[in-house]
């Protein structure tokens, strides 16, 4: 038996919860005492992945599956998992990733646990540790079925280099018609995605209108994040609704998460509470925020954030 | 078009959470219930398929009697008939075969669900249901039209939009965005006493085996308190995030 990971290799080239991913395989293969397969799609440079312990990575290179299609790709992931005896296949967390997931689980009948936060506390049962109501709390849940698919919260086990010396094999997928179609894509290019950056930018009503989000863009340039906001300002439409962070919105789990002229409610702070480290600048302290962040500025924006952009740049170019 | 709404009863999202049990089992003293806000933004869907295209809604939830006030709501809001599937909702592959049940006996052409719950966020009922029943799948929908079988669609992906084009029939996991939040329909006094009166059938679940289950909750560990910098000594809060949380 083994463990398969997927790697998703977007355009072809990984991104960090494809490292995180395949740390935590390591980790569980590990632990079940099984080999470590990873299975990547029309990936370019897969030996990106032996630095975090894989051993053994299977690539298939398909036109066919240039553009994301999830039961397509769901489809090839299990043949590769049938292939390599694979009883355990996890996954990361990414929209893509939730979209594939549950058609494996399907594939393989098998019990899936979505949003892990941990490596395995016990492998019989086999349980996991995962988020639940909407990060106000944890759920230790055992997988009972023979096949499991796992889930990985993003940015929860974090990246662990393991190196090893691996080898790629390239394996001839069949491929599924999907009835799914992409017709077209539109990204925003040029810009840090609040998926994938490690810091977040985010700032609520108390920036009083949309003109005033310069000095916000600005302090999201100079540590290289990702800007946001909370819901009232993407309803007032100041701020497109991509931006909307918090329980309906977009869920952020970065490293460092700055929310200024946001007061904190409670929906809000149950979609950016994965975070890491919480910074809250507000003119109230009485702000139910700084309950549930690690610093705290008091102190008006307009005042605070043109100041701090100027000392961060100072301190990037010391 | 015969159109099934799936409901999920969650708490309201201002609800404490808290466990009882020996924290083995969620606790439901004062929690108030509703519509799972994905759900909400789906339902709304579903009204203006009916209202501009003649479709038929049903709403279906698996749950307890103590759901029926909420499959009672979506009544009022405008679904034509509801569907009570009477089994507690334990793990999303079984919730997943029991709706599945309930899409292949009534051959419903579009099953719009919430691409998550607000309890448990697991994130899995729309595509093992659409993986069942071999329904075309798009998930993270923020806008869905159909023609005669053909549907467009778009899902949100990461740093932007994707359009699709896909076939019904279709199992839709939708959220803001399919509706806009101020287009949401709060059930007004007429759509109430309509409501007592349209259909609520409850029947047997098809006893699927749940493959996963829950030994216990914990809470996260509380947190320290938040350590303040002066507002004219914004090097120190630079230095704490470079040298204490070695964020930046």
């Amino acid at each position: 038996m083994s463990v398969l990971v997927y790697a998703d290799a977007t355009e072809g080239t990984f991104k960090k919860s494809a490292f995180e991913v395949v740390s935590y395989g390591k980790k569980v293969a590990e632990q079940l005492g099984s080999n470590l397969v990873v299975v990547t799609i029309n990936a370019n440079n897969t030996s990106d992945l032996y630095t975090y312990g894989a051993e053994k990575v299977v690539n298939i290179s398909n036109e066919a599956l240039t553009t994301f299609n999830a039961k397509g790709y769901a489809d090839v992931i299990t043949q590769v998992a049938k292939k390599e005896t694979a009883n355990t296949v996890i996954v990361d967390s990414s929209i893509d990733g939730l979209y594939l997931a549950p058609f494996v689980a399907v594939n393989l009948e098998a019990g899936y646990a979505s949003n892990t936060v941990a490596a395995p506390s016990s492998t019989a049962p086999f349980t996991v540790k995962r988020k639940a109501f909407s990060n106000k709390a944890f759920s230790n849940t055992v997988i009972a079925t023979e096949n499991k698919v796992i889930g990985l919260a993003k940015n929860s086990f974090g990246i662990h280099e393991n190196p090893v010396g691996g080898t790629t094999e390239n394996f001839d997928a069949e491929i599924t018609t999907t009835g799914v179609k992409s017709e077209n894509i539109e990204r925003v290019t040029g810009k840090v995605t609040i998926a994938d950056a490690d810091v977040v930018v985010s700032a609520g009503r108390g920036l009083k209108g949309p003109e005033n989000w310069a000095m916000v863009e600005e302090l999201a340039g100079v540590l290289n994040a990702a800007t946001a906001c909370s819901k009232p300002v993407s309803d007032l439409g100041w701020r497109p609704h991509g931006e909307h962070v918090g329980q309906t919105g977009k869920p952020v789990a970065s490293n460092l998460y700055i929310a200024i002229g946001i007061s904190g409610a409670i929906q809000h702070l149950a979609g950016i509470n994965a975070s890491k480290v919480k910074v809250v600048v507000n003119t109230d302290p009485e702000a139910p925020f700084f309950k549930a962040a690690d610093y705290g500025v008091v102190g008006d924006a307009f005042e605070v954030i043109p100041q701090l952009i100027e000392k961060l740049k100072a301190f990037k170019a010391a | 078009m015969k159109i099934l709404v799936c409901i999920s009863h969650v708490p309201d999202t201002t609800s404490k959470i808290n466990f009882t049990n020996n924290n083995a089992e969620f606790d439901k003293n004062g929690v108030q219930f509703v519509i799972n806000p994905y759900d909400e933004f789906c339902l709304t869907r579903a009204m203006w398929f009916k209202e501009k295209q003649g479709a038929t809604v049903t709403v279906v939830n698996i749950g307890g009697a103590e759901t029926e006030p909420t499959l009672r709501k979506a009544l009022a809001i405008g679904a034509d008939d509801a569907i009570r599937v009477n089994a507690e909702a334990t793990d999303g592959f079984s919730v997943a075969k029991e709706l599945a049940a309930v899409v292949k006996n009534g051959s419903y052409d579009l099953v719009l669900a919430g691409k998550e719950s607000a309890d448990y966020n697991g994130q899995m009922v729309p595509g093992m249901l659409a993986g069942l029943v071999d329904y075309n799948f798009v998930n993270g929908c923020v806008a869905v039209e159909v023609e005669d079988k053909n549907v467009t669609a778009k899902r949100e992906i990461d740093g932007g939009n994707e359009t699709l084009s896909t076939n019904l029939p279709l199992v839709v996991g939708g959220q803001k965005g399919i509706v806009e939040e101020k287009d949401l329909r709060i059930p007004n006094m007429r759509g109430i006493m309509m409501a007592r009166k349209k259909p609520l059938q409850v029947i047997e679940p098809v006893n699927a085996n749940a493959t996963t289950s829950i030994s216990s909750f914990e809470k996260p560990a509380p947190k320290g308190a938040v350590k303040l910098v002066d507002a004219n000594n914004l090097d120190e809060l630079i230095n704490l995030l470079h040298n204490e949380a070695k964020v930046i």
